[in-house]
């Protein structure tokens, strides 16, 4: 059977969940048997080559590149997964979401305690992306498929479920994976 | 000013006895004397009554009569619900608004006048309605608004507002009232006369055992809705341990689309409270509460006047129709504007003078209610018909109606029909037949028992009005072919999540996003995986809410999707590309342009 081909990517994130990705240590070996990456920090392939079986999709989407990545990742994958907790549900990062946008650029780069902004501008060069009014979970942007939750999920949440879905055998989780305090 | 406030608050709870448990009559007493319960007046009241500042502050921040700010001395009270919005109430809003020059939760810069918006009222029947004060405006237009408006600048009197009373009690000297009854059609039981003290003599003519016997037999069941039988209350009731027993009557009347608790409670008060003392010779109770929501507050000298005239028959009071040792006597609480506190354990909560929180169950109330005393609560209507039943025995009033509905019911009929209003039916009556009698036979669908009770298609007009078909607590409200029902349960939805508690999660947060699904769905953002999305939501509220309310707020999606499921798929459509349609990156980039003064590169 052809490898099933894998892409991930980080939206809003803090790249923790690659992080736990890579944790799985020697078994890093055994999925490289299993798959191929396509698209990947891992492998810092830019752009989709191929048509893949599963998208990886860490953090949330906080601006308009991330909306473009995650459509482009639902477009060339067949199943996406939202891994990690600002995927699923925003995370960190939405704890912005009661504050207007204007306020939290005003407190980021003018009026923090710990500022240092003699200019006073706030950074608008043409090539940062445009923030979103808010921070969206993946599945309020495109369809999700499935949800791995924890922050972030653990090397072994990460490797059972990966390994489940591309063997094709039911996901059972045991509460270790799937418990959080 | 502090000076006269301390004094103010000290009197009054006083008055009340420095009694914690009637912390809802203070409240409301300083409200309407210093037209709000600042901080300041929380302090003084926790001092009287010797409680902490927080118990106090919880009660004044739940319900929405009460305030902590001041608010104008006269509070014009729109009523919002659907029926309302239906006969015109946004022209009225509309109006208000430009003579007012403020806007809704606002008060004008003299402090003369606030405008607040109000969850149903119990004025469907004679739509669109307002509570100036304690004062009742009905049938209002634009013009009538604004004459209002010009008037209350003049004497600021509220009472000058009503031209013509109203029929019946509505005229009587204590209530001068321009609500009408509206009386469509008067049945044996609740709505005929009673010969005063006929049914109580032959209640104490017997053993308190003997009166349950007979209310049992007549199979009685409660009139709230819920169709427990009343009889087994009783026992229940009778049976607890403990010395001291409550009667509480539920005249809460807050469901969408009710009001003929408004009627009974003008036109057969004795009815009622001949009920509730039998009742109180039944279970061994000699306490009854009347607990009657603000929005009636019109009634409260008249009923006060009914029982002080029974006490002076020596109906009510000691001894009781000379029978040595039963004594029963009846107070009024008044309630402060929350449809929450219908339900009977929060009914029981507020009465103690606690927020209205609906209480775990069990305990039942018949095992621990009112301070924690074996209590029964029964509805308006219940207690009317306990009333007849002693006087005309179990057996006239069981054949009446169908098999397992003994009786008649009080409908309060309102919406897109020609004849709004209360009318008193036998149970078993088919819905076709009711929509007949009150002009509606065009109706393309008809939400039965309020907004937590079911919206019934055309195909189903054939359905009967009782407890195991479609159960009502008496609303009824009609909606023709031009009525975009989903708006309507939208209407519903806000009302739900206005009056959730907010205890428990699956009703505060179950029923906003079912709203926000909803709405999804009217923006035409929404897919067919909404649907089920819905549903399996709506149970889940169901199955996890603490109360009655939350048990019951996603009826009105959920009998939507299943009698007129064709009205949600014209909306939705299926999403191309694993897009989510509900996601608008226009509108989600719209501060950013504006902040930046720069163009999306990506879209």
């Amino acid at each position: 059977m052809a490898k099933a081909k894998v892409a991930t990517t980080s939206l809003c994130g803090c790249f923790g969940c690659h992080m736990s990705l890579l944790d799985i240590d020697d078994r890093i070996l055994k999925l490289v048997e299993l798959v191929d990456f396509n698209k990947s920090p891992i492998n810092d392939i830019k752009e989709f080559t191929e048509r893949c079986t599963v998208g990886l999709i860490e953090g949330g989407c906080c601006n308009e590149e991330n909306v473009r990545v995650l459509r482009d990742f639902r477009k060339h994958c067949d199943i996406l997964i939202s891994v990690g907790d600002c995927a699923t549900m925003g995370g960190i990062p939405a704890m912005r979401n009661t504050i207007p946008l204007k306020e939290c650029l005003d407190e980021a780069y003018l009026n923090g305690p710990t500022v240092h902004n003699p200019s006073g501008q706030i950074p608008n060069d043409p090539e940062i992306p445009l923030l979103l009014n808010r921070v969206y979970p993946c599945h309020e942007v495109v369809k999700i498929d499935y949800h791995l939750p924890g922050c972030p999920p653990s090397a072994d949440t990460l490797w059972e479920a990966l390994v489940a879905l591309l063997t094709d055998k039911p996901v059972a989780l045991p509460y270790e994976l799937i418990k959080y305090d | 000013m502090s000076k006269s406030l301390e004094a103010d608050v000290k009197k009054i709870c006083k008055a009340c006895g420095n009694d914690r448990t009637r912390m809802m009559d203070i409240v409301r007493s300083v409200q309407e004397q210093c037209g709000c319960v600042s901080g300041e007046a929380m302090d003084l009241i926790a001092r009287e009554v010797s409680c902490h500042r927080v118990e106090v502050e919880s009660v004044v921040s739940f319900y929405a009569f009460l305030s902590t700010r001041p608010k104008g001395k006269v509070v014009i009270r729109l009523c919002d619900d659907v029926i309302d919005e239906m006969k015109g109430s946004d022209q009225v809003a509309a109006a208000l608004k430009t003579e007012l020059g403020i806007d809704f939760g606002e008060t004008t810069a003299d402090g003369a006048i606030t405008l607040e918006h109000t969850p149903c009222i119990g004025m469907c029947d004679q739509a669109p309605a307002a509570m100036v004060n304690d004062e009742v405006v009905t049938y209002l237009s634009g013009d009538a608004a604004r004459s209002m408006v010009r008037s209350l600048r003049e004497h600021m009197d509220p009472k000058k507002l009503v031209g013509r009373f109203g029929d019946g009690n509505n005229g009587h000297d204590l209530v001068r009232s321009m609500v009408h009854n509206n009386i469509r059609q008067s049945g044996e039981v609740v709505l005929a006369p009673l010969a005063e003290g006929a049914a109580l003599k032959n209640a104490l003519a017997m053993s308190p055992a003997e009166v349950i016997r007979d209310v049992k037999t007549a199979r009685l069941r409660g009139r709230g809705g819920a169709g427990f039988p009343t009889g087994m209350k009783w026992e229940f009731t009778r049976n607890a341990p403990g010395t001291q027993r409550y009667v509480l009557c539920n005249a809460d009347e807050g469901e969408p689309g009710t009001f003929k608790d408004r009627v009974i409670l003008t036109e057969r008060p004795d009815v009622l409270i001949e009920g509730m003392t039998i009742a109180g010779y039944a279970i061994g109770s000699d306490t009854g509460v009347l607990y009657l929501r603000a929005e009636y507050a019109y009634l409260r000298s008249f009923l006060e006047q009914a029982l002080h005239d029974r006490r002076n028959k020596g109906l009510l009071g000691k001894d009781i129709c000379g029978k040595k040792g039963f004594n029963f006597d009846i107070r009024i609480q008044m309630g402060a504007g929350a449809y929450i506190c219908g339900e009977e354990t929060s009914l029981i909560s507020s009465v103690e003078g606690l927020r209205g929180d609906p209480k775990n169950r069990p305990p039942f109330p018949a095992q621990k209610g009112l301070h924690q005393c074996p209590t029964t609560v029964n509805n308006v209507e219940t207690f009317c018909c306990v009333s007849r039943i002693l006087e005309k025995g179990p057996g006239w009033f069981a054949q009446m109606g169908s098999k397992g509905s003994p009786g008649t019911k009080v409908l309060s009929i309102s919406g897109d029909c020609h004849r709004p209003g209360v009318y008193e039916v036998p149970f078993g009556i088919k819905l076709s037949d009711v929509l007949k009698l009150c002009g509606a036979e065009d109706a393309a669908a008809v939400q039965v028992g309020g907004p937590s009770g079911t919206m019934v298609s055309p195909a189903e007009f054939g359905r009967t009005i009782c407890y195991d078909d479609l159960a009502t607590g008496g609303s009824v409200m009609v909606f023709g072919p031009k009525r975009n029902l989903l708006k309507v349960v939208r209407k519903f939805l806000e009302f739900f999540i206005e009056e959730s508690c907010g205890y428990c999660t699956p009703c505060r947060v179950g029923n906003v996003l079912l709203l926000e699904r909803l709405n999804r769905i009217l923006d035409g953002r929404g897919e067919p995986s909404d649907l089920p999305y819905l549903e399996r939501l709506g149970q889940t509220i169901k199955t996890a809410a603490r109360c009655g309310l939350g048990q019951t707020s996603p009826n009105p999606v959920l009998t939507t999707l299943k009698s007129f499921r064709s009205a949600y798929e014209s909306l939705v459509k299926e999403a191309p590309d694993g897009l989510q349609p509900s996601f608008d990156i226009g509108a989600a980039l719209g501060d950013a342009k504006t902040i930046t003064g720069r163009e999306s590169v990506h879209f």
